[in-house]
Parts: C-alpha cells; sequence; structure tokens
C-alpha cells in the first residue's frame, strides 16, 4: 500500500514535471519563432535598402527625363523610353570605354594572377634566406596609401611616353600584395608531400607550382582573379589621371565625365543608362562565380 | 679511433657543403619566383614611395622642377588650418565609418546565422551585391535619391515628417555622416561574409555545453562568440580602417569636398593639390603625412594582437 501510494505521488510529480516541461519547451518555442519573425523582418528591410537605390538606376535610365525632373518625384515612372540609351551612346564613345575597361582590367587580371601566384609559391614553398625580411617588407607595403605613389607613378610613365596607352595603365598593377599574401596563405595549407613526390619523380620547380600547387588552388586564384577584376573595373582615379582621352578611357571614369563633376549638365537619365551599362558586365561576371567567390572571402578573413 | 673521428668530419663537412648547396639552391628557386612580381613592385612601389618623399622636399610643380628647401612643405602643412580639417574629417569618418560598418556587418551576420532561417543564399547575395558595383555608380544613385529637387527621399521625409527641403549631402552637419552612410551600405556585406564563415567555424558544441550550465544567450555572444571571432575582427578593423583613410571616390563624386571643405579628406585634398593646382612638393608631403598616419595605426594593431596572443598563451 505505501508503494503505491509512493509512486501515486510519484506519478502526480512526474505530470507536473511533465507539465513544467512542455510549458517551457512551447514557451521557447514561441520565443525562436518570435525571434526569427524579427529576424525575417530585419533581413527583408535591409534587402529592400540595399536594392533600392539599385532598382532607382534601373526606373530612372528607363524613364523620360520630363518625368524624372519634375516634382514630387515617383517610385514608378508612368512612361517607358530607350531615348536615355540613345542619348548615352551619342555622348561617350561606350563601346569603345567598355573594349578598353575589359582589356584593362582582364589584362591586369591574368598577369597580376600569374605573377602574384608565383611569388606566393616562393615565400611560401621555399625557405630562402632572406625570406622573412621580404614578407615584412611586403607587409609594410600594403599600408602605403596609393595616392602617395600616384604622383611619381603617374611622372615615371609619361616619361615613358605611356600616359594615354593601355601599357600605361596595365603595367604598374602586374603584381599586387594583398593577392600574394592572400595566395601564399593558400599555397601554405597545401600539403608538401605532393611536391615531394613529384620531386622524387625528377619534376622541377615550376612543374610543381604549375601541375600541383596551381590546380589545388582554383578557388583561392578564383578570389584572387575577382577582386583584381573587380578593383580595376570600378577603379575610378587611376584611369582618371591616366587616360585624359577616350581611345583608352575606361567605362567607370567616363561615367564619371558624364556627371561633370558635382555639377548635373548631364540629364539623370542618361547617367543612369551609363551607371546601368557600366555595371552590367561585371554583375554578370559576379553571377557567374558568385558561390565561389564568397566562399574564397570567407577565407581571407579566417586568419 | 682516428680514422673514426676522420670519417665524421669528413661526414659532417659533406652535410654542411650540402647544406650550403641547398641553400643556395633554394636563394636561386625563391628569387626566380619572386622577381616578377618584385620587380613590378620596385618600380612601381618601393621607388615612387621613396621618389614621393624626395619631392615632398622640394617646391616641384606638376610641369617643371622648384628648388630643395628641406621641411618648409611640412612646416607649412602644419600651420595651416586647411590641412588641421582635413586631418579632423579624415579621422572623424574613419571614427564613424569602422565601428558602424563592423557593428552592422557582425550584426547581420548572427541573424543569417540562425539554423532555422531559410533563403540565407538569398539574402546574403542581397547584402553583397552593393560592393560589387562600383562607389561611382553607388554614388551616383545616392546622389539623386538624396537630392532636394528631385529625390524620393527627402519627398517621403516631408510628407511624412513635414521636414522640407532636406539636403543631406549639401549641409555641412550632414555630408560626412551621410557619406560614411553610404559607404557602409556599400561595404558591410564584404565583412558580413567574413564574419559568417567564423560564425560557422564555431563548434555548435560549445553552445550546448553552455546552455546546459544555463547561460543566457548575451552570455554565449560575449563568452563564446566574441571570442572565437577574434582574428576575423583584427583582420576587420584593420582593413576598415587603414581603407577609411584612402576615401576618396565618395567625395570626389557626391560633394567635391564640400561644403565648405566639410567633407574635404587627405586624399582628396592630396588630389586638388597635385592635379588640380599642380603643387607636386606641397601634396607630396601631405601623402608622407596620411602614409604615417596609416603606419601609425597600422602598428598599433600588430601591437595590440601580438599582446593579445601573448595573454592568450599565458
Amino acid at each position: 500500500m505505501s508503494s503505491a501510494t509512493i509512486s501515486a505521488a510519484q506519478e502526480a510529480e512526474n505530470k507536473r514535471i511533465n507539465a513544467e516541461n512542455e510549458r517551457l519547451r512551447r514557451k521557447a518555442t514561441t520565443r525562436r519563432r518570435v525571434g526569427l519573425g524579427f529576424s525575417y523582418l530585419a533581413l527583408i528591410l535591409v534587402t529592400i535598402l540595399m536594392l533600392f537605390p539599385l532598382i532607382i538606376v534601373v526606373l530612372v535610365s528607363f524613364t523620360p527625363n520630363e518625368i524624372t525632373q519634375t516634382w514630387p518625384p515617383k517610385l514608378i515612372p508612368s512612361a517607358f523610353t530607350l531615348d536615355n540609351y540613345i542619348d548615352l551612346f551619342g555622348r561617350l564613345p561606350i563601346g569603345r570605354e567598355l573594349l578598353n575597361t575589359i582589356v584593362f582590367a582582364g589584362a591586369v587580371t591574368i598577369i597580376s594572377v600569374f605573377f602574384d601566384s608565383l611569388a606566393a609559391y616562393g615565400l611560401s614553398r621555399v625557405d630562402f634566406k632572406g625570406r622573412g625580411v621580404l614578407l615584412g617588407v611586403l607587409i609594410a607595403t600594403m599600408m602605403i596609401p596609393g595616392m602617395a605613389l600616384l604622383i611619381p607613378v603617374y611622372k615615371l610613365l609619361a616619361d615613358m611616353g605611356l600616359v594615354n596607352s593601355y601599357l600605361g595603365i596595365i603595367i604598374p598593377r602586374m603584381a599586387d600584395v594583398g593577392g600574394i599574401f592572400l595566395l601564399r596563405q593558400f599555397f601554405i595549407s597545401i600539403p608538401k608531400d605532393l611536391d615531394n613526390a613529384a620531386r622524387i619523380d625528377g619534376a622541377g620547380e615550376f612543374r610543381i607550382f604549375a601541375q600541383i600547387v596551381l590546380p589545388n588552388s582554383i578557388p583561392a586564384i578564383l578570389t584572387v582573379g575577382m577582386f583584381n577584376f573587380m578593383g580595376n573595373w570600378n577603379d575610378l582615379l587611376w584611369p582618371l589621371i591616366m587616360t585624359s582621352r577616350p581611345e583608352t578611357r575606361t567605362i567607370t571614369a567616363g561615367l564619371a565625365m558624364l556627371t561633370g563633376h558635382g555639377s548635373s549638365v548631364t540629364p539623370y537619365g542618361v547617367v543612369m543608362a551609363g551607371a546601368l551599362i557600366s555595371a552590367l558586365p561585371l554583375l554578370i561576371v559576379f553571377f557567374f562565380v558568385q558561390k565561389r567567390f564568397v566562399e574564397g572571402i570567407a577565407m581571407t578573413g579566417m586568419k | 679511433m682516428t680514422t673514426a673521428s676522420s670519417k665524421a668530419n669528413k661526414h659532417t663537412a659533406v652535410a654542411h657543403q650540402n647544406k650550403k648547396a641547398i641553400a643556395r639552391r633554394n636563394l636561386r628557386v625563391g628569387l626566380t619566383f619572386t622577381a616578377p612580381a618584385l620587380i613590378v613592385l620596385a618600380i612601381f612601389v618601393f621607388y615612387p614611395a621613396i621618389k614621393t618623399f624626395i619631392t615632398s622636399l622640394t617646391t616641384d610643380r606638376i610641369n617643371r622642377s622648384g628648388k630643395f628647401v628641406g621641411f618648409q612643405n611640412y612646416i607649412d602643412l602644419f600651420q595651416s588650418d586647411d590641412f588641421w580639417t582635413d586631418v579632423i574629417n579624415t579621422l572623424v569618418y574613419a571614427v564613424l565609418y569602422a565601428p558602424i560598418v563592423v557593428i552592422v556587418a557582425l550584426a547581420f551576420a548572427l541573424l543569417l546565422n540562425r539554423k532555422d532561417l531559410k533563403f540565407v543564399g538569398f539574402f546574403r547575395t542581397c547584402m553583397f551585391l552593393p560592393f560589387v558595383i562600383s562607389l561611382t555608380v553607388a554614388a551616383i544613385a545616392w546622389q539623386f535619391i538624396l537630392s532636394p529637387s528631385l529625390g524620393l527621399v527627402p519627398y517621403w521625409l516631408d510628407q511624412l515628417f513635414g521636414i522640407e527641403g532636406l539636403n543631406l549631402l549639401g549641409t555641412r552637419e550632414t555630408a560626412m555622416a551621410t557619406i560614411v552612410f553610404i559607404t557602409v551600405w556599400k561595404n558591410f556585406g564584404y565583412f558580413m561574409v567574413i564574419f559568417l564563415a567564423g560564425l560557422q567555424g564555431i563548434s555548435a558544441e560549445l553552445y550546448e555545453a553552455a546552455s546546459l550550465d544555463g547561460a543566457s544567450a548575451w552570455q554565449k555572444f560575449r563568452y563564446i562568440t566574441l571570442p572565437a571571432l577574434r582574428p576575423t575582427f583584427n583582420y576587420v578593423v584593420i582593413f576598415g580602417l587603414i581603407g577609411s583613410f584612402q576615401v576618396f571616390d565618395q567625395v570626389f563624386i557626391l560633394t567635391s569636398g564640400g561644403p565648405a571643405r566639410a567633407t574635404e579628406t587627405i586624399v582628396y585634398r592630396i588630389y586638388t593639390e597635385a592635379f588640380g593646382n599642380g603643387k607636386l612638393g606641397y601634396a607630396s608631403a601631405l601623402s608622407y603625412v596620411l602614409l604615417i598616419m596609416t603606419l601609425i595605426v597600422g602598428l598599433i594593431q600588430l601591437y595590440t594582437n601580438a599582446k593579445h596572443e601573448r595573454e592568450e598563451i599565458a
């Protein structure tokens, strides 16, 4: 009998505990749901804020200027036109500027990724005297502001007669310290056993570099390449100073000239059309490499 | 016994020679691989860095050489009010931009790191998108949106709160803050992706153990998440700060340094002095002041990192 009472009491206690657990679990679930709801709300609001200016660029570029330039402004325009694009092509040699930008950003990317990865190989796989000092010097150069170098670089290239030429804008960008470090960090993580096996088979250093290290570093190379391509495609000051003639001017520099440096001599519709055309090729490239690029960036911040 | 020792000597001699040969070979290989990049850097980074310093000691102009004046340009700089305005503007920008971009990036990384969240890839891409487009395009878009005579933002503010003719970029008090806002908008997605990777590297077991011990959400954040993100933090802060000393494109397109020098930064001033007024010597001195400011921040950062690492080991 006494055991029956105990078990009854226990059962009651168990029930109470279960009920309490259930209550806590519900509370936790509600809290989690509310938290999730707020997370979605915050993310959706920020997504709107992120996309809003880009959507405006697209909309204004297809809106007649009379509508854009009337107060009050409207989010959704009441008419559609292609005139801004026609006007734009009349004002700027867009085709030529796009070609220039592709040549400039493309050449810099290919050459710089090659030179950077060579240097990264030397600085990560070969244990030579003075390597530590060299690394220190390279880290220090990363802190030199580009603007501090611009004047002598410009004068140097002017003396060589390379202002307003492809060579002039490409050559100084053929190596970059950031890329070297990113690649070096990645190369260090590739096991050296592979090199040694190849070395026993009689492979030279360049073959180890080209056939073992490079193929194992595609994500890092893609990331450095995309950074290079993006940085040079979007760069404003360098092409603005180096290219005063439309034959070599890049699209980003051309776009800045269109805005007339603060004064709005060009109608906004035309400027937005130019902005869209200048951004579109890069956005297309980005969407193709997006996943691996984002993963690669994640990698750069790990250490 | 003597033969044995001489044999051993011979051995060490051979080993020594081998070592030397390997060292020589490594040096040759190392230099061969680094040469292309080093030559480019020597001509377009090392040489210009020295050259800029030499120019900063002269009255060189863009089209003709001047004379050697020692540190006169620096003295002139430190005595001019405009210089201090530029320095303060640059520091204000950096002090506003770096912490804000880090906090916003971390906050959204934490949001996106929720396990029960859907569409993570979509949100991440949207937040990263402005980082891909040029500052030129971003600046043009925002300039239009904020324009007091054409823009939607002043119009909406007028309708909602009755604030009339708001000119965020054209008012002294708000121009710099607006430039900071636009740059945060453009760049935080990049730092967010880095934080997100850092967060995903933290073991879930740590959080489970903390939950069993009854830790609150804040305690988990403070004692697990933040320490684990330390290396990421260091990287983000140093790049945020060094980057913010170089601010140029936004100022160039949005405000041209105005109104009344309210957004004139050091780099923008270097540009106008060198390529507008042609005063190369003066602009070079400015460049060196900026370089030294950047180096100081970089060294403080390196020092605090090293100190933290020592403390962690101890």
